[in-house]
């Protein structure tokens, strides 16, 4: 028995405009949506939208056998809830199949993981609630961008509380090992890996329509053939891959989605199955531990990090934005936050690559700009902008740490005044439920918690007959309306204060 | 192999970009090996280095019969030539000259410059032209630009060797398209009697074909290289006290480097930024023009005008620099770029100069898009690691781009020749 497991990657950024150096400060809107609509709508039309009617199909007709997972960015998501709704809803669809898992990942599809772990969990938990809002799955299993992995990262991943991981299977980190087992971490032993088969991957996403290949054309039993001729032990097999593969990569006249939709039934005769990731994580043990020290992905030929951080321009740009990430997770501006996310994209990065061999025309064929320079340039006006709004907020002036100390003042008093609010609402509720008059009443109502028993005894007592005759009345008019004043009071008292506390330290 | 090549300039005296690129082709096939390069220019000074070509001057050959002893050519031009090379180019005189002036050797004056009377200059090169091809044992000619190509069609006539023209610029990047009736046919002629044409770019390969129509299966594109420079420059370093980031132009005030373009770029800049002082240095006939150009676009005060530089000068520009730009409209290959990145200065290219076909790590342009020449501008002096990848990976770029490569594609183009 052999178990198939396919993943699927979606993702797209949200693609700069020109901007240029005058631009900076005066114009805060950064984004080529003309570019963005027409890609995205170009992509869901020649290969997501036909490649999830064929899922579809092919779920249909195998009942619960075939199954496959997805990871769709944050970004990529805003862009077709936007651009092609159709196919959030025929995503929707697949999913109420109950065949479909979608994975976690970080929003922006960023490298936060490299450089920022507040970040990294931010992100993962905004994405994993992105996926539950929209398809009613919590995501167990996490993949992160481009498949970055190393052990710091599984530390995280772990503490994140997922049980699983995907990444690539780089010839430096796992030598001789066959991808086609289960491994687990070396720094987080309960953090399963799966990683990706390149060979057989590759075969469909890149090689598939390719005629100079020794193996085209490429049926889909001569690959069930060879998954089947696999040694007996390797039983798993890991086929991660864009999936644009489908129908963009390799043209829908290629034959790319006829074989796919011939798979199922060739890999039933041999008794291969279709499983997703967490599937696989149940029902397989981990062979070995796996130490990767230095971070590996699927992208180039170096399988490591260099396609995004390979050069000073990139290192360069990837620092300054993280240098100011303490700074805008500070900020409660959306439409910063919003850029921040934008910002993050590994994509951005990418298109800085000063690779010149085989690897540089890939990034060419994504990349919006002519040259690694004129992107680095035309990023770094942005950021420049970007970075101008974030200090207009709060300004460099103060150091981190202050700013941190004056923020926890702002809401642990935000904090108490609710809580005080509280208390204050629980002793009216008191007073109008105490008919005998035993229970005192202080006139000094925000008191703190402790004071509320040993009160003293004969003072209140004088007054609270005094007070008595309104209290009793109160009940039924006074009581509730109170409820909602209460609540709205904490807010109104905290939101004044902030600027307040805000101005003092900007002053000195 | 045995080449006779003709040339116009040759280090130290050069004038432009000619005599740097025919010194680095020949020493570049001369460190290929099995080469025997004579090297024929209008005027010799005598400081040329020797080791790696035999130097003729146009100027020491005799055209007209003169009963010389051995001592008295060696005290006239003994610091130029071999005095038995006199004597053996005596005995191949072919015509009778003394109606020229010629001097008391029976030589022609040269100038080897560029001077009114240039095209009888030309004429009395080719002259003597035929007196070295028939005393010179060759099997290839290469002429240099047109200012020879006559002088190699005749050394062809007289001795039934192929000729190779190497093309390094032509009329239509000097004039801007007002082409020069006699220097176009100058230039085609040279090309219609070329056995093979050798262009330093693909640019001015397509002019060749294009304009001047010859069968595109005889053009070959070699680019030129530059030759490393010695620690002396390279250890050049900024005056102290700079403090403001400096962006340089250099080469001839002229239509065809498209100075006005970079005016343009630096008042977008300044308008921005206020620690930056363009430089243009050089001079030529829109000098006047562009100064006026600055003053009315309220920059005067930072753009500076340095008039020519020579020699060292100019390295120490470079060395000055932290930006070099190049908005030629139309340059055959361009090699001042090259020396630039030679001294770690990062570059921003027409995407209409020759070397732009060969460079990775420069910032091209169109030379009209003053928008993009000025984000390019602020990207360099606003973000350090622009600055440093550009001139890292420049330098390295640069350390590749040798004259041998170019040198053993010309051996390739005269061993099919010679083969044929």
């Amino acid at each position: 028995m052999k178990a198939i497991c396919f993943y699927f990657q979606i993702h797209q950024p949200f693609r700069l405009k020109h901007y240029r150096f005058f631009d900076i400060g005066n114009d805060h809107y950064y984004y080529d949506d003309f570019a963005d609509d027409d890609i995205i709508t170009r992509i869901a039309q020649r290969s997501y939208l036909p490649a999830n009617e064929m899922l579809l199909d092919m779920i249909r007709e195998h009942g619960k056998k075939f199954k496959v997972a997805f990871s769709i960015s944050g970004t990529a998501l805003e862009q077709l809830e936007q651009y092609v709704p159709e196919f959030v809803d025929s995503m929707k669809e697949l999913a109420a199949t109950g065949c479909v898992e979608f994975l976690s990942e970080t929003y922006a599809h960023s490298l936060s993981s490299l450089y920022d772990p507040d970040e990294f969990a931010l992100q993962v938990k905004a994405h994993d609630e992105k996926i539950f809002q929209l398809f009613g799955q919590r995501p167990k299993v996490f993949r992160n961008t481009e498949l970055i992995y190393d052990d710091d990262i599984a530390s995280m991943v772990y503490a994140l509380g997922f049980k699983a991981a995907i990444t690539a299977d780089a010839k430096h980190v796992l030598g001789w090992r066959s991808p086609n087992f289960l491994y687990s971490s070396a720094s987080a032993p309960k953090l399963k890996l799966l990683l990706k088969n390149g060979k057989l991957s590759d075969d469909i996403s890149f090689r598939f329509s390719n005629p100079e290949w020794a193996s085209y054309p490429l049926t889909a039993d001569k690959y069930i053939n060879w998954i089947n001729e696999l040694p007996q032990e390797e039983q798993l097999i890991n086929l991660f891959m864009n999936y644009d593969a489908f129908g963009e990569l390799q043209p829908r006249e290629s034959g790319i989605f006829e074989f796919m939709r011939a798979l199922p039934r060739f890999a039933a005769e041999h008794d291969i199955q279709f499983w997703t990731p967490s599937e696989v994580v149940s029902k397989f043990k981990p062979v070995a531990e796996l130490a990767v020290p230095y971070p590996m992905s699927w992208t180039d030929e170096a399988r490591d990090t260099s396609a995004w951080l390979g050069n000073t321009l990139q290192q360069e740009a990837v620092r300054k934005l993280y240098s100011i990430g303490e700074r805008v997770r500070l900020c409660r501006d959306r439409r910063i936050k919003q850029d921040w996310n934008y910002l993050q994209a590994s994509d951005h990065f990418f298109y800085m690559s000063t690779k010149h061999n085989d690897d540089g025309s890939v990034h060419s064929h994504y990349s919006p700009y002519d040259s690694p320079y004129t992107a680095f340039t035309n990023y770094m006006n942005v950021l420049s902008d970007f970075m101008t709004r974030v200090e207009e907020q709060y300004p460099t002036s103060i150091d981190n740490e202050e700013l941190n100390s004056l923020l926890l003042t702002i809401r642990n008093q935000e904090q108490e005044i609710e809580k005080l609010h509280r208390e204050v609402e629980m002793m009216r509720n008191n007073i109008v439920n105490d008919t005998t008059g035993d229970f005192p009443i202080d006139e000094n109502v925000p008191a703190p918690a402790e004071e509320e028993k040993p009160a003293p005894e004969p003072e209140p007592k004088k007054k609270a007959p005094a007070k008595k005759p309104a209290a009793k009345k109160a009940p039924a008019k006074k009581a509730e309306p109170k409820k909602p004043a209460a609540k709205k009071a904490p807010a109104k008292k905290a939101e004044p204060k902030k600027p307040a506390a805000k101005k003092a330290p900007a002053k000195k | 192999m045995k080449a006779l090549m003709f040339g116009w300039e040759f280090p130290p005296h050069i004038l432009g970009g000619l005599g740097t690129a025919s010194y680095g082709l020949t020493k570049g096939m001369w460190q290929n090996g099995d080469m025997d390069i004579t090297f024929v220019i209008p005027k010799p000074w005598g400081d040329e280095p020797k080791e790696f070509a035999n130097i003729i001057g146009a100027n020491s050959t005799p055209v007209a019969w003169r009963d010389v002893n051995w001592d008295y050519v060696q005290s006239r031009i003994g610091n130029v030539m071999d005095p038995q090379m006199y004597f053996n180019l005596r005995d191949h005189i072919y015509g009778d000259f003394n109606y020229m002036s010629t001097n008391d050797l029976g030589c022609i004056e040269f100038s080897g410059r560029y001077p009114d009377n240039l095209l009888e200059e030309i004429n009395n090169y080719s002259i003597v032209a035929g007196v070295i091809a028939r005393t010179v044992d060759c099997d290839v000619i290469h002429s240099h630009d047109w200012l020879t190509y006559p002088a190699g069609i005749h050394a062809k006539q007289v001795t039934g060797k192929p000729l190779v023209i190497h093309v390094h610029a032509t009329d239509f990047d000097r004039s801007r398209g007002n082409v020069n009736p006699t220097v176009f046919s100058i230039e085609k002629d040279g090309m219609n009697n070329a056995d093979h044409i050798i262009t330093v770019s693909n640019l001015t390969r397509r002019t060749v074909i294009e304009k001047y129509g010859i069968n595109p299966d005889k053009v070959t594109t070699v680019h030129n290289a530059v030759e490393p420079l010695n620690e002396e420059l390279l250890n050049l370093e900024a005056p102290p006290g700079k403090t403001s980031k400096v962006i340089t132009f250099l080469g001839r005030i002229t239509m065809q480097k498209g100075p006005e373009y970079f005016v343009e770029a630096a008042a977008q800049v300044l308008h921005k930024v206020n620690n930056a002082q363009f430089v243009m240095a050089g001079s030529g006939d829109m000098m006047d023009k562009m100064i006026r150009l600055a003053a009315k676009r309220n920059i005067a005060d930072r753009f500076h005008f340095t008039g020519f530089l020579k020699g060292k000068q100019v390295y120490e520009m470079l060395a000055a620099s932290d930006v070099y730009i190049m908005p030629s409209v139309s340059e055959p290959f361009g090699i001042s770029p090259l020396e630039a990145m030679q001294m770690g200065v990062p570059s921003i290219i027409s995407k209409q100069s020759g070397c732009a076909e060969i460079l990775d790590n420069v910032i091209k342009t169109d030379y009209w898009d003053i928008n993009a020449m000025a984000d390019a501008i602020y990207s360099i002096i606003k973000y350090p690691a622009m600055y440093n990848e550009l001139r890292e990976q420049g330098l390295a770029e640069v350390a590749q781009i040798t004259w041998d490569k170019a040198g053993a594609k010309v051996i390739k183009i005269y061993r099919d020749l010679i083969n044929r």
